[in-house]
């Protein structure tokens, strides 16, 4: 029996519904999380660890400022990486990603309602919130939460932040991140990820995950594990974590406009590519275990630079 | 006497804080009731992944008034201190104060200050907002709107409601009226997130817990334990299965439902490869789900601790034994729910989650195998041991396992039947597996890995034990390893990790003893006196410290050895009391020098068998006697004759025991060098007649100088010969 039956699909093509179609999900949780208000953005366009990475949560969760966004972010772990073989796991997947600031008394039921908007009833599924509290050394954050199990799988992690970049929230924001394949391969009830339905239609036309990914991960599994050149990628982690240093120290001032202009997202975005960078040595395996909390530490670093310079920005409160 | 009852509920509250959250509830508002002047006849607490729970009887409607007498200055103070006296007291003018006359301090005031009783309701609501916002989580957080303001209420994740009731037992009780972080009090809650989701309305506890019942919420812990286990023993029963038993997992399982039904699921079988215990764990931690095993009626009524079976202790052949083919492709999960389907999709998710994730454990348990089984076999695991921090002070992984060579030759000496080769081999491997897959993703099955690994490329199967056994025994009651390559190892790990944390004095201090010494230390006692290995601890313990410095440069570390020694010598008390061996009788024997851990436990253990025995008894009673009487002429100065002269001996009693004592004390003395500690006590016991009749037929104290210094010296004897064997003036009663 497949938990599709239970969805309303009312005026929506069949292969739209989140139950046939990897992008009907993705459709599905944007219209539902555009009804609660939020603003649907699109992926950042710059290789992240997760879609906490984007600017719209590690930076906008800092500051005074209301703010409600939702998008999907392409995630990349190069660890993960079992050359298109292994039917859960990948080094490049999305996640789907929901910042509210401040965090909704209701937020719990939110979530809850975005579950039964893609066909997960909570009466016949087993619903859980397991403590899973969340930290990220590299964005100097964290918070409490859970991880939510439906059935006994991790489909999201809900998480109050109290802290991001060093800096304490104020007021807090609850972050919700959906696993996408893992939902979609539980509403639409197959066992491989690659055998996921990507846009719904039956017969020829029918394109899968596997069609769109499992090449490409067989070849970032190849470069990510024994290919990409580590002295190159240690010189490209020293250059973002200097051009991140430097454009923080610009005046604030800039001498042609003669506007205040503190640059936060040019420089955090040096810093994701400095945290990505790191990922990438880790998987090539030449980080021990010392240097690695010295690379992270460097990451954190920057992120709390940026989150300072952020909250002299207007997004920031100022 | 009415009832209180309070319900803190909040979003998901992690398992393990639970219990204890609720126990700190209970004692928080019980202090705060008492401190203010009520008494109360008893109170239980409660908890669920969503509630706090409270249930406080016959507590007192009102505190009672009291009235006290507060002393001031004198009436000739200044006014400073008459003013101070009134703010303290109180009072607004002098006037309400009372003058006593005392004939000697003169007149002074005093002020009369009656303390009404308050009403119950008042204090509670006074009290209950402190307490909310001082609660001892282990961890907190702020949320919402209110968190801007830096005073905001933190809870372990965000508090809903508030349920507080105060009232007689069948009455409606009424709603105690307090407010905290902007959540009012009340007389609602509410039933299971997804069964009965609706506001209650409760009127007191039998109602609370009769309503939540109906909602779907089983209130008392220790119901929902029994419930899944009972459910659990069922299901497995039916399908001639056996529960792999895990209270631990039984605990967290219990405080992640409400309202707890058990299913069966399967996992494809040819998972069963992986070694089983690395299934269960796959299970237990990541999907908190129980494994289950064929039942046997071997096992009977034997309480197994894990998927794996024991391995045999034989004083022969080293064995390995693999029990993967007890445990079988079933588990049982403990949903939340009552399934619209029965449980049909519940079961289905999950099978698909568990085979997920023992597919990962396969690709680890495959690319180890791939690993171990290649060319380089286990050198890779072994080198990247050098980058393994150990801890900072005392270096890699890497170091130790150069370490445990050296120490493994010092021990093989004492370890009957260890061959050398072979125990250094199994040191040298012990800490490979650190660097497997598996033992990244599932540390608890270090040493178990790298024995199996060990055995794929056909090491010897005693050093593949060795692997697997050498962190043991783990605790108390865990298996002491016997085959003497695992107990070359284990003791070389073992006194190295102590050796090296005394070196740079991380001693284990009251209750904090981060690093595990004092398992260590036991894990120690107890391989050598359950394999009766005889070991000269102290030259071992500073050769250990001679091998810290050879790395690390002479200067490395405190010379620290004897005090690791007295270490031993308290943990071994410890140890043998909880055998029944009387502490004093331990000290007895124990010198500050004595580090011959079995021999100390041999004379020990002699030496109780003595004094629970008539003559032991009694033996003690005369050498106390003489002891006190030589102690007391000692301090007086009296002439004590430095022999026993014969000429001098009087009596036959005299005569007999002079004789005894000659003849016992080199026997004695004897078996002493010989170790033989028993039949050296049993010489001594032969003592308790002839002093005995001694004591009953001559007197010590007679006017003849020279036969009183005699006599003194007979005692001086008695004393003398029990030193033979142990110190008795260590020995109470």
């Amino acid at each position: 029996m497949n938990p599709a039956t239970t969805v309303n699909s009312d005026a929506k093509p069949a292969s739209m519904l989140p139950t046939n179609s990897f992008q009907g999900l993705i459709l599905t949780l944007h219209e539902y999380w555009a009804s609660k208000g939020c603003v649907v953005l699109q992926p950042y366009d710059m290789e992240v660890g997760a879609g906490t990475f984007h600017p719209a949560t590690t930076l906008r969760a800092l500051g005074p400022k209301p703010w409600k966004a939702a998008y999907v972010q392409p995630s990349r772990r190069p660890t993960d990486g079992r050359y298109g073989e292994n039917p859960m796991r990948l080094q490049h997947y999305y996640q789907y990603q929901v910042l509210m600031k401040p965090s909704p008394p209701n937020l719990q039921e939110l979530y809850l309602g975005s579950l039964a908007a893609i066909g997960i009833d909570p009466l016949l599924h087993d619903i859980r919130f397991v403590e899973d509290d969340w930290e990220s050394p590299t964005l100097g954050a964290w918070g409490l939460g859970w991880e939510v199990w439906c059935d006994g799988m991790e489909v999201s992690q809900f998480t109050y932040f109290q802290q991001v970049c060093g800096f304490e929230c104020s007021p807090v924001a609850g972050e919700l991140t959906y696993g996408l394949e893992r939902l979609a391969m539980y509403v639409q009830d197959v066992d491989n990820v690659y055998d996921l339905n990507f846009n719904g239609v039956e017969g020829d036309g029918k394109v899968t995950y596997g069609d769109v990914f499992q090449q490409t991960e067989r070849e970032y599994s190849r470069w990510n594990f024994d290919v990409a050149d580590t002295d190159t990628l240690l010189q490209h982690f020293k250059d973002a974590e200097a051009e991140c240093q430097r454009i923080l120290a610009q005046d604030e001032i800039d001498p042609k406009t003669g506007k205040t202009i503190v640059m936060a997202h040019p420089a955090y975005d040096q810093c994701i590519k400095a945290s990505h960078v790191f990922n990438l040595l880790d998987a090539r395996g030449v980080i021990s275990v010392t240097d690695r909390q010295r690379y992270i530490g460097l990451v954190r670093d920057l992120a709390k630079a940026c989150g300072e310079a952020f909250l002299k920005t207007e997004a920031g409160g100022v | 006497m009415p009832d209180l009852l309070l319900e803190l509920f909040s979003e998901e509250i992690p398992a393990r804080m639970q219990k204890k959250a609720a126990g700190d509830l209970r004692s928080a508002v019980t202090n705060a009731l008492v401190d203010a002047g009520l008494t109360y006849e008893g109170a239980t607490e409660y908890w669920t992944p969503r509630r706090l729970v409270l249930d406080v009887r016959g507590l007192t409607p009102r505190s009672a008034d009291i009235s006290e007498e507060k002393k001031g200055p004198r009436t000739d103070a200044p006014q400073q201190a008459i003013d101070g006296f009134l703010r303290g007291a109180g009072l607004s003018s002098i006037e309400d104060a009372q003058i006593k006359s005392d004939p000697k301090k003169g007149d002074f005031y005093i002020a009369l200050i009656e303390k009404l009783g308050r009403d119950a309701g008042e204090i509670i609501s006074e009290v209950m907002p402190g307490i909310i916002r001082n609660f001892p989580w282990p961890k907190s957080m702020r949320w919402g709107v209110a968190s801007t303001d830096a005073g905001s209420l933190k809870w372990v994740r965000p508090l809903q409601s508030i349920l507080c009731l105060f009232g007689p037992e069948t009455e409606e009780a009424e709603v105690i009226p307090f407010e905290v972080g902007g959540v009012q009090s009340g007389d609602t809650t509410r039933g299971h997130r997804f069964m009965a989701p609706d506001e209650l309305t409760v009127k007191h506890f039998d109602d609370y817990a009769a309503k939540l019942e109906k909602a779907f919420v089983m209130l008392d812990a220790e119901r929902r334990k029994e419930t899944i286990k009972t459910e659990a023993e069922n299901l497995a029963f039916a399908q001639g299965l056996e529960l792999v038993d895990d209270p631990g997992l039984l605990d967290e399982v219990s405080g992640l439902v409400e309202w707890p039904t058990v299913l069966m699921g399967e996992f494809e079988k040819d998972f069963l490869d992986i070694p089983a215990e690395v299934i269960r764990l796959t299970i237990k931690d990541n999907q908190k789900c129980f494994v289950l095993r064929e039942a046997s009626p071997a096992r009977g009524a034997e309480e197994a601790t894990g998927a794996d079976a024991p391995p045999p202790r034989s004083g022969g052949e080293a064995t390995r034994v693999s029990a993967n083919n007890l445990l079988t492709n079933m588990f049982l999960l403990v949903s939340n729910i009552v399934a619209s389907d029965s449980g049909k999709e519940v079961v289905r998710g999950n099978a698909k989650v568990v085979n997920a994730r023992l597919a990962d454990a396969k690709f680890f348990w495959e690319s180890d195998l791939q690993q171990v089984t290649s060319k380089e076999g286990f050198d890779p695991w072994i080198e990247k041991l050098d980058h393994v921090t150990f801890h900072a002070k005392l270096g890699t992984q890497g170091e130790r396992v150069k370490r445990f060579d050296a120490r493994v030759v010092d021990l093989i000496p004492f370890l009957n039947g260890a061959d050398a080769e072979r125990s250094r081999r199994a040191a040298f491997l012990a800490k490979a597996d650190l660097n497997s897959a598996m033992v990244y993703e599932f540390p608890e099955v270090q040493g178990q890995m790298g024995g199996t690994y060990a055995e794929k490329i056909n090491e010897d199967v005693s050093i593949a034990l060795a692997i697997e056994e050498h962190y043991k025994p783990q605790g108390p009651s865990d298996d002491v390893p016997s085959d003497p390559v695992s107990v070359a190892v284990a003791l070389a790990d073992k006194l190295d990790t102590l050796v090296g944390f005394w070196a740079i004095d991380e001693k284990p201090t009251g209750s904090k003893d981060p690093y595990a010494l004092r398992r260590a230390v036991l894990g120690v006692i107890r391989l050598v006196l359950e394999n009766n290995t005889r070991i000269p601890l102290l030259p071992i313990l500073n050769s250990g410290l001679q091998l810290f410095r050879n790395q690390r440069g002479q200067e490395f570390g405190l010379d620290n050895m004897e005090d690791l020694l007295s270490f031993f010598h308290d943990r071994l008390k410890v140890y043998l009391r909880d055998k029944g061996i009387r502490h004093d009788l331990i000290d007895a024997v124990i010198t500050p020098e004595s580090d011959d851990l079995l021999m100390i436990t041999r004379k020990a253990e002699a030496l109780q068998k003595l004094i629970d025995s008539e003559d032991g008894t009694n033996l003690l009673a005369g050498y106390k006697r003489a002891a006190n009487i030589l102690a007391a002429e000692e301090k007086k100065g009296t002439a004590i004759a430095a022999m026993v002269s014969h000429e001098l001996l009087e009596s036959d009693s005299e005569l007999e025991l002079d004789k005894a004592l000659n003849q016992i004390v080199d026997n004695a003395a004897q078996a002493v060098e010989k170790e033989e500690y028993s039949s050296a006590m049993s010489e001594l016991a032969k003592l308790r007649e002839p002093v005995d009749s001694f004591f009953e037929n001559v007197l010590v104290n007679v006017e003849d100088e020279k036969v009183r210094a005699n006599r003194l010296a007979l005692l001086s004897r008695i004393r003398a010969a029990t030193e033979t064997v142990a110190d008795f003036s260590k020995i109470s009663g």
